[in-house]
């Protein structure tokens, strides 16, 4: 990372450039616990290899990085993977995903703040490690679909029996997906986009 | 965790303060999003601080905040403030992200669907 050599920043590959008519951009994140097949769902769906981005962010130093008797405060740098779709020839979406301390993700800078909303990916062999996430959009007001991530030998729950386990209002959708297969990506996105799309009309009828 | 192999190097934050030129907080009100697309709108100077020449480069075609941030190695918050002196000098477009709020836009959500079944 040293500038003086900024003649070398490789951009993006030739056949990864958006168009000149490219006028606005959207974006989705894909939240859930380590390991669930965030960045393998982004990989899937986007038309260039993801990329990861980064953020340094300072807090004040509680809980994380205890250092007896020493005041200080903690960088943690927080990556993030994403992936882009282009939706036509204006319009651009982006795809979020983060691996590491899901509760640094909200720290983030403007990563919800005009976000078309969330896809919670889970696993549905530790569903646990998803509470804190539905918890926190929730409280966020981020409208969001589950997904669960078909993992071999994870049992195949019934939808009604996860939503009981997650504690999900009945409107929210939980769709099944293999976050390795393009389709089975985009069925997540799409399902994603119908639920706002009725949130988007109850609101309007009100 | 060691501290004896600390990278206090590269990666310190003191660098991007000597990078984003003191600035802490982007310049005037043009609200950067990390999918705000930018485009370039001059060309690089030998005068000109090398990180704004690599953006310049870089943004020959739309791209975004985030895409910028990846290419650079840089994190979004110093990407920000290059960007938001690069804005204010006219020397690149930026294209505002969609503002959905909380109640996106039906016609919106209609294309993104209409995309995506594309996909």
């Amino acid at each position: 990372m040293d500038f003086s050599a900024s003649d070398t920043v490789r951009g993006p590959a030739d056949e990864d450039l958006l168009p000149d008519s490219a006028a606005a951009a959207v974006k989705v994140v894909v939240v859930g616990g380590f390991g669930v097949g965030k960045t393998t769902l982004v990989g899937a769906v986007s038309e260039i290899r993801p990329l990861t981005t980064e953020e340094t962010m300072t807090q004040a130093g509680a809980d994380v990085d205890d250092l007896a008797g020493i005041e200080r405060k903690s960088e943690t740098t927080v990556a993030m993977d994403f992936g882009r779709i282009s939706i036509s020839d204006e319009l651009v979406l982006y795809l979020f995903g983060t691996p590491g301390q899901e509760r640094f993700w909200f720290l983030w800078n403007g990563l919800f703040e005009g976000a078309l909303g969330a896809v919670v990916l889970v696993d549905t062999r530790r569903l646990e490690v998803s509470f804190d996430v539905i918890g926190r959009l929730e409280d966020r007001g981020v409208p969001f679909v589950v997904a669960a991530n078909a993992f071999p030998g994870a049992p195949a729950h019934p939808d009604e029996e996860l939503r009981l386990a997650l504690d999900l209002p009945p409107e929210v959708p939980i769709v099944a997906c293999d976050a390795r297969v393009r389709e089975s990506g985009r069925d997540v996105l799409l399902a994603l986009m119908h639920y706002l799309y009725d949130l988007a009309g109850s609101r309007a009828a009100r | 965790m060691s501290t004896a192999g600390r990278d206090w190097g590269e990666d310190a934050p003191e660098r991007f303060y000597v990078i984003t030129r003191g600035h802490t907080q982007p310049a005037g009100r043009a609200a950067l999003d990390l999918v705000t697309l930018i485009v370039s709108r001059a060309e690089p100077t030998p005068s000109m601080p090398p990180e704004h020449a690599a953006i310049l480069r870089l943004c020959g075609s739309p791209l975004s905040v985030a895409e910028i941030s990846a290419y650079l190695r840089l994190p979004v918050s110093a990407v920000t403030v290059l960007l938001a002196d690069l804005v204010a000098e006219e020397r690149v477009e930026a294209r505002a992200s969609v503002p959905p709020a909380l109640l996106p836009d039906r016609a919106l959500l209609e294309a993104v669907m209409h995309g995506l079944q594309r996909l």
